[in-house]
């Protein structure tokens, strides 16, 4: 506790000195420049506050290849026929309109030593303070048979923009088909996600193709919001899906994207359509920028989601190994204004508050059947720490769900006004 | 007593949020307008329209329910169901407005009016922003004490906090399935944060936010989000 607080009175105290740390560094290099690579729930949210609440006191870039950008969150109500397409594309023009300058490029590396990223297109962009908030990369070879190569005929659906593919093979199932799921291990983006899917997946199949079977392979023991899910499944969708755990070899997986074939623990299945969901770690670039841990993800202190690696950069979202907070956009947009925070401290002595970070993942089980799971955490020494938390009931009626189904399309609306604008 | 000069007595006496007695005893003189008007979730219209939302609503609003002209004429010119009109109302409704439909020969007792309006508001907490929903506060909130209520909050501590409200609440005041919370009274902003802080409110969501707020924090939030439109 002590050590606790005293780092607390140390963020409190420190605005003082790094104004007086920030200041030559204005009078040599005119205004502060503040890099953020990937446009996501992380790196939009950080890039727009430090705009915002800077005044144009620091230049901000995001460097993002796509000029669009699709949610990954909501993307299962697509996969459902809840969500159109379009409405989980949002423009950066909102950023733009805020003072960030947004570089349609992808960052190629990193050079800590110079202070500049290189993009692919060409050029660098020097900065004072990177945000690296990259998302995920899948593992090569932990789903055996398969490499991203193989996303066409067997995909992820697992990065943004990428669900169209898995929602057309569905639509394409034959009739009584077969649909198989490759779980991912821990940790990974979005942990109640796959069964979402799986959920999301066996409403649509039930109005169109009610014979049709899921099945899911699955390497780890238990799940998030598993009592939920099942309870939902067997009410919804009974008979419809089997998950196969480890105890039954659910981790001892093989495919074969050529035949369009499963291997569950010795096992072939041939599948009409099949969801590989690989290991996962921290986004390319940053790895390249030698900022993660043999874990494949990258160690940040807690107080202000600066690397372990390198004080001058910072790691939000998926990437970043913080500690209990889960993968998610609303853990990386929490993130992301502490992060924001902690850089115009930093740069131009701004007043530095507590970090303080909260999460709740709303789930989809079938219409208007919507659950929700939360939590609030704090910066110890050591990583982000839970501090409390709640989860939904099971046999809850009918009408808690449908609000907390409608309480999720108002986060929605919200968190993406948060993040673009 | 002039009208004037009763309004004026009523906005004084407007409570900042009902008490759960107040609200329990005004559910019970409900029982003599239950023959015409449901409350309550999935509550529809009977001979008078259902009344969840009422509170702060403009009169004769709800399309799919079949007004009389008068209520939907003064509703277009600007009638209010707020607790001063709604006290009126209640005493004689065709005092009010002569041409109601309405048949009710009104509640004599001001205490139990106003027990009946801590009833309606029950459902119709932040009626202008959430105007369809389900009550977030059922049953009313515990009184903050004065003391607390006199916090004078700082807008700009409320701003870095609000960081954290903005994830799910828009600063736009729009609103799908979570209420706005920009433009709210700052008692009643704050008596919603304790209410929630108390686990008497029952979202989750927010009794972990409230959880981890001072009275000062509340109080910062309750300046900075009054401010906004």
């Amino acid at each position: 506790m002590s050590i606790h607080l005293s780092r607390r009175g140390f963020l409190g105290a420190g605005a003082a000195a790094s104004a007086l740390l920030a200041a030559p560094m204005l009078r040599a290099q005119g205004k502060p420049r503040v890099v953020v690579i990937g446009g996501g729930a992380g790196g939009a949210t950080a890039a727009r506050y430090i705009a915002k609440d800077s005044k144009g006191e620091i230049e901000v870039t995001l460097v993002e290849p796509s000029k669009t950008y699709h949610t990954c969150f909501f993307s299962n109500l697509y996969i459902g026929g809840f969500r159109t397409w379009e409405s989980l594309e949002h423009s950066y023009a909102g950023l733009e309109a805020g003072g960030v300058t947004v570089v349609h490029d992808m960052a190629s590396g990193v050079d800590r030593a110079a202070k500049t990223v290189a993009l692919a297109g060409g050029g660098s962009l020097p900065y004072d303070r990177l945000i690296l908030s990259p998302g995920i990369e899948f593992v090569e070879g932990s789903v055996p048979g398969w490499s991203e190569a193989d996303a066409g005929v067997m995909p992820h659906g697992y990065k943004s923009g990428t669900q169209a593919a898995l929602k057309a093979q569905i639509d394409a199932m034959p009739a009584g088909g077969t649909f198989v799921m490759i779980a991912p291990p821990n940790p990974y983006r979005c942990p109640p996600g796959p069964y979402e899917r799986i959920s999301m997946v066996a409403h649509a199949l039930k109005a169109k193709n009610p014979t049709a079977k899921i099945l899911v392979a699955d390497p780890k023991e238990k799940f998030s919001k598993q009592a939920l899910f099942e309870e939902g499944w067997g009410k919804h969708y009974p008979g419809m899906i089997e998950r196969i755990g480890p105890d039954f070899g659910g981790g001892n997986v093989e495919v074969r994207p050529g035949s369009m074939e499963v291997v569950i623990d010795g096992e072939v299945v041939k599948a009409d359509a099949v969801n590989v969901i690989p290991a996962q770690k921290a986004g390319m670039i940053a790895a390249a920028a030698g900022l993660t841990a043999d874990s494949g993800w990258a160690p940040v202190n807690a107080a202000d989601m600066s690397s372990k690696m390198d004080e001058n950069v910072h790691v939000l979202g998926d990437a970043a190994a913080q500690g209990d907070m889960p993968k998610s956009g609303f853990a990386a947009n929490s993130q992301a204004k502490v992060c924001a925070m902690a850089v115009r401290g930093a740069l131009t002595g701004s007043k530095v508050f507590p970090a303080k970070f909260s999460n709740t993942c709303w789930s989809l089980i079938d219409a208007e059947d919507g659950v929700k799971v939360g939590a609030n955490y704090e910066a110890t020494p050591e990583k982000i720490a839970s501090t409390e938390s709640f989860i939904s009931q099971t046999g809850e009626d009918a009408a808690l769900r449908k609000q907390t189904y409608e309480e999720s399309l108002g986060w929605y609306a919200g968190i993406t006004a948060d993040m673009f604008g | 007593m002039t009208r004037l000069a009763l309004a004026l007595l009523l906005a004084l006496a407007a409570p900042a949020s009902a008490d759960r007695a107040q609200v329990a005893a005004g559910e019970a003189a409900f029982r003599k307008c239950a023959s015409c008007h449901k409350i309550g979730p999935g509550a529809k219209h009977a001979t008078g329209p259902h009344l969840n939302g009422v509170f702060g609503r403009k009169a004769g609003a709800l399309e799919d329910f079949r007004y009389s002209p008068d209520i939907v004429r003064m509703g277009n010119d600007g009638l209010v169901w707020d607790y001063e009109k709604l006290h009126l109302y209640l005493e004689n409704p065709k005092t009010l407005v002569s041409g109601t439909r309405m048949n009710f020969r009104g509640v004599r007792d001001e205490a139990e009016r106003a027990a009946i309006i801590a009833f309606l508001r029950a459902y119709s907490d932040k009626p202008s922003d959430i105007p369809e929903s389900a009550p977030t506060n059922p049953g009313g909130d515990p009184q903050v004490a004065a003391a607390i209520l006199a916090i004078q909050g700082d807008p700009d501590y409320g701003e870095y906090l609000s960081g954290e409200c903005v994830t799910c609440h828009q600063v736009d005041g729009a609103d799908e399935g979570i209420p706005s919370i920009t433009g709210w009274n700052e008692d009643d902003f704050v008596t919603a944060l304790h209410a929630y802080r108390a686990k008497h409110r029952a979202n989750p969501a927010m009794q972990l936010v409230a959880a981890r707020l001072s009275d000062e924090e509340i109080a910062g939030l309750a300046a900075f989000f009054a401010k906004i439109d």
